[in-house]
């Protein structure tokens, strides 16, 4: 493709070459397979809900642009810019947090939406983001300025999010607010005996929810012993993929959609496994690997540890919310109210991902990288104006 | 100085962020390893379910669906009459199903079908619609109108699957004989039942029956049951040299089509699993007993003055001449003392062991399932060989009593009654139970019966009909009970050179105005053969005995009758 030329030193033309194309191709197909399954899974759910057949797809369709713009255009940005952007959406996302714990409605047991030019917003899904940046922000300061105590300022962060999310209740988004935090604590260089403390800690908050919260544990009860309630989803679900086989029904084909009442959003995976069949579930699975694994192999090239640390965050975030999702409808994991990234339907699922996807690319463009590996001048000498910037702040 | 401590400084920062930049790499390959490990582990349980349950899941339903009747290669074969007029046959229909998973709108769907098919309930077909399964039967055999009718719904989770159903051509006329089958085709009941491997094999059947004396029979016994509003009725037709079985009628009867749906005594077959007291019917093989083992004269008399004291019985007669009667006349008048006594002489042994070789003490052989054992005196003594002479206490089926009759008349030949056409269409045996003396006389006694005594009501003219009465009374809570009877009448044609016999019994007639009032076999039975057998005449063809000029067969016996009239 000769969009732009190599020498071209226009912003787009920087862009272009210097952001990871392959990275940004996968983003793409996820969103295309999106688009695909929220197409078939969601017209049955929307007729049961007496909306019209494509109120859920065009919705899907009318948050991508945002969602696209969001993620090219953070991509573009640069790492100063992306840690602002973060702190101001950190903390509107917790008085947001606090708005919706004070008027908020109630959808399906929970609080956890605010209407906003009427779209209605989930505060929970922008912070997980937010957060990944602040905490990394804070943690890579402390690497440089000894005196700065940036750990415990993020454990309180992390503290703040947590109890607001718990008061929701909203246990999906604790878990993986808390597996950024401890993937970034970890990455940062947190003792591994420190570490296996808090694993432990974690098994007695879980604890602690499954006999505080009733609803966690009546989903948990359900995923160690089927019999003992309705576990009316995850069954269709697992029917969904026997049904499905090798190469499934063909899209549209399947039926598990009629029963699903979160076909187009918590179970698109059963779809997907319905009626895409074994092999493209594979290929989807294959995707979402790749970009694991690009991400993090881009980040053994970086040393900025802020690099390092967004990043690595906000990927457990993207791999750990897909892995929950995959696993709940495959009955691995106890039902939990989780998006599939990029593909299930969620307004605000969609542009927090765009959002994550584009910080992930903006940190882990070329330019942003040390040159020493690539040995060329001219990059060294963007890289010394960075850092000269930086030297500055 | 300064300058050099802030650049130790730097330094030792710079290194200390070096470090710290390793370990995170090296922490992120940890991170990585650990993601890729439950990708894995998630593609491992994908794969589980799609291939391995999934297949697993499919190749169950396949086999069950290979379990359905359709599947089967050979369709059950046709049974047809003598005359190769189809009894039975199988026709492929649609069937409706199915497939709960596919409905989309469960209620209108099963709004839909009920209105289609009226006897759907709205619940059944709901519930059956909203089941877990994926494979429901919703209606079976679907005329072509009704599969354009469920078509026009237009629902992907409907199917048809073609499979063979069973057709009876002739409805219920002899729907005891043939039987009927269950809707996966297998032969519950009659030919169905006890040939359901041979049919089942793809080998057609050809039965002895004749549709069309069939047809006569019936509607001859239907009438006799409705003159008299009788409960029910049964009738035979036999060919007395091979015990073929013409005819076989047990009303009521039911639509094979909706075995089912019939009740018990409907399904109840008559003809050879009921086993009834037909009474002075058994006068002919008391009788027949008494002239082939003691080859005893015509003129032998037996005193009927006086009712017999039996032990607790008392036999009367119901025809009472009050007098010293002749064998003859004890068998025109249908005389119970006279039997009775001729059952003495006889002997019990004797007697026990004649009704045993004729067949009439044990299960009779024949080609359906449905046999009932006689009831048999136990222990059989003397009161019970002179009640069993004129045929109380000794309960047989109407297709024993009919092929032990055919048996006496044709000669002396035993016979057993016959379902199946045999391929050299004879099936005489050569096992001889009385001489052709006795049979001789006693073709002239039944002819006597017809012509002057109790079943005059039988003759056909130019058929030269005998036969013998009976009418028996019917046990009820406290013995015997005279107004419950079991009328029947055994008529055996032409008399000269035996063909035929034709059975009919009518159970519990009630007495009409041109009966006077009567419900006795010579009312009620006799008047049914006659109409059979001038039926027959017409059907099969027999030539009219010329009757000018010709003596009857009977005419022989006359100077051992004493007439009132004279």
């Amino acid at each position: 493709m000769k969009l732009f030329s190599r020498t071209d030193q226009s912003f787009l033309g920087r862009w272009w070459w210097t952001v990871d194309r392959p990275m940004l191709a996968a983003s793409l197909v996820l969103i295309i397979f999106g688009v695909v399954l929220v197409t078939t899974a969601s017209p049955p759910v929307a007729e049961h809900l007496g909306l019209g057949q494509y109120h859920f797809l065009k919705r899907h369709l009318v948050m991508l642009v945002p969602a696209l713009a969001m993620m090219i255009g953070v991509s573009m940005l640069g790492r100063r810019d992306i840690w602002r952007l973060a702190s101001v959406m950190f903390v509107g996302c917790i008085i947001a947090l606090i708005i919706v714990l004070l008027t908020g409605m109630e959808i399906k047991g929970a609080q956890r939406w605010i209407h906003l030019f009427g779209f209605s917003l989930q505060p929970s899904e922008f912070i997980k983001p937010a957060f990944a940046i602040v905490a990394a922000w804070l943690m890579a300061m402390q690497k440089t300025k000894e005196k700065f105590p940036g750990n415990h300022v993020t454990a309180g962060l992390y503290a703040l999010v947590l109890i607001l999310l718990l008061l929701q209740p909203d246990l999906g988004m604790t878990v993986v607010v808390t597996s950024i935090w401890v993937s970034q604590i970890f990455l940062a260089g947190f003792p591994f005996r420190i570490l296996i403390g808090l694993l432990l800690a974690a098994i007695v908050g879980l604890t602690l929810a499954y006999f505080s919260f009733d609803h966690v544990q009546s989903r948990i009860d359900r995923f160690l012993d089927p019999a003992s309630g309705d576990n009316y989803q995850v069954q269709r679900s697992l029917e969904a993929f026997e049904n499905g086989g090798l190469f499934g029904t063909g899209p549209g084909q399947g039926t598990v959609k009629q029963h699903l009442p979160d076909a187009h959003a918590d179970f698109i995976f059963a779809v997907a496994g319905e009626e895409l069949g074994l092999f493209f579930i594979l290929i989807l699975m294959a995707v979402f690997a790749f970009i694991l694994l690009r991400g993090f192999n881009r980040l053994m090239d970086s040393d900025d540890m802020f690099v390092v640390l967004a990043v690595g965050g906000l990927l457990t975030m993207f791999g750990l919310q897909a892995m929950i999702h995959m696993g709940s409808s495959l009955h691995l994991l106890p039902a939990k109210g989780m998006t599939l990234p990029f593909i299930s339907y969620g307004g605000s699922s969609i542009l927090s991902m765009g959002l994550s996807m584009g910080v992930i690319l903006a940190l882990t463009r070329r330019q942003m990288r040390s040159g020493i590996a690539r040995g060329g001048v001219s990059v060294r000498s963007s890289q010394s104006v960075e850092r000269s910037a930086e030297g500055k702040a | 100085m300064i300058l050099r401590r802030l650049r130790i400084n730097s330094i030792k920062i710079a290194g200390e962020r070096s470090f710290a930049i390793d370990q995170a790499r090296g922490r992120l390959v940890l991170i990585s390893a650990v993601f890729m490990l439950c990708y894995m582990v998630i593609a491992a349980r994908v794969i589980d379910l799609t291939v391995i349950q999934g297949h697993l899941g499919h190749e169950r339903t396949a086999s069950l669906q290979d379990s359905h009747p359709s599947a089967t290669a050979i369709t059950r074969a046709d049974v047809v009459d003598r005359n190769g007029v189809l009894l039975a046959t199988t026709l492929k229909m649609a069937s409706l199903y199915a497939d709960p998973a596919l409905i989309t709108d469960a209620e209108s769907t099963a709004k839909g079908l009920v209105k289609i098919f009226p006897s759907l309930s709205y619940g059944d077909t709901l519930q059956k619609l909203q089941s877990k399964k994926h494979f429901v039967w919703v209606q079976r055999n679907l005329t072509p109108h009704e599969q354009y009718a469920v078509l026009e719904l237009g629902q992907p989770g409907l199917g048809f699957q073609r499979t063979d159903r069973r057709i009876y051509p002739q409805g219920e006329l002899s729907s005891h004989l043939i039987g009927y089958t269950n809707v996966d085709n297998h032969g519950l009941a009659g030919i169905e039942r006890s040939f359901d491997r041979f049919l089942g094999d793809g080998k057609p059947l050809t039965l002895t029956i004749d549709i069309r004396l069939q047809h006569a029979l019936r509607r001859e016994v239907q009438k006799a049951m409705s003159d008299f509003t009788a409960k029910a009725g049964v009738g035979v037709i036999m060919d007395v040299a091979n015990g073929e079985v013409l005819a076989g009628v047990s009303l009521p009867d039911f639509d094979p089509h909706k075995a089912g749906a019939a009740n018990s005594d409907a399904i109840f077959n008559r003809l050879s699993l009921g086993v009834y007291e037909l009474g002075s019917m058994f006068k002919i093989f008391s009788t027949a007993a008494l002239l082939e083992t003691h080859g005893s004269p015509m003129s032998t008399t037996f005193d009927a003055r006086e009712p017999l004291k039996a032990g607790r019985f008392t036999i009367n007669d119901y025809h009472a001449q009050k007098r010293i009667l002749t064998i003859p006349e004890v068998f025109m008048h249908s005389s119970n003392i006279g039997s009775a006594l001729m059952g003495l002489e006889v002997g019990t042994k004797v007697l026990k062991d004649f009704y045993t070789d004729l067949g009439l003490l044990t299960p009779m052989e024949i080609e359906i399932s449905e046999v009932g054992k006689p009831m048999v005196p136990d222990p059989w003594g003397d009161v019970s060989t002179m009640t069993a002479s004129y045929g109380h206490g000794v309960a047989t089926t109407p297709f024993q009593l009919t092929s032990a009759v055919s048996t006496i008349v044709n000669g002396g030949f035993f016979v057993k009654p016959k379902l199946i056409l045999g391929a050299d269409n004879d099936n005489k045996s050569d096992l001889r139970i009385v001489s052709p003396q006795t049979a001789e006389s006693m073709r002239k006694l039944l002819r006597l019966v017809v012509s002057d005594g109790t079943g005059k009501n039988a003759d056909v003219p130019g058929y030269s009909v005998g036969g013998k009465t009976g009418t028996a009374e019917k046990i009820g809570a406290k013995g015997y009970d005279r107004k419950r009877l079991i009328s029947s009448f055994v008529g055996v044609f032409p008399m000269e050179n035996p063909r035929y016999a034709v059975m009919v019994m009518v159970d519990e007639p009630k007495g009409n105005k041109e009966s006077f009032g009567y419900a006795t076999a010579g009312w009620v039975a006799a008047p049914a053969v006659a109409r059979v057998v001038s039926s027959m005449g017409a059907i099969l063809g027999i030539p009219v005995r010329a009757q000018n000029g010709v003596p009857e067969i009977s005419a022989s016996l006359k100077k051992y009758v004493r007439f009132e009239d004279e």
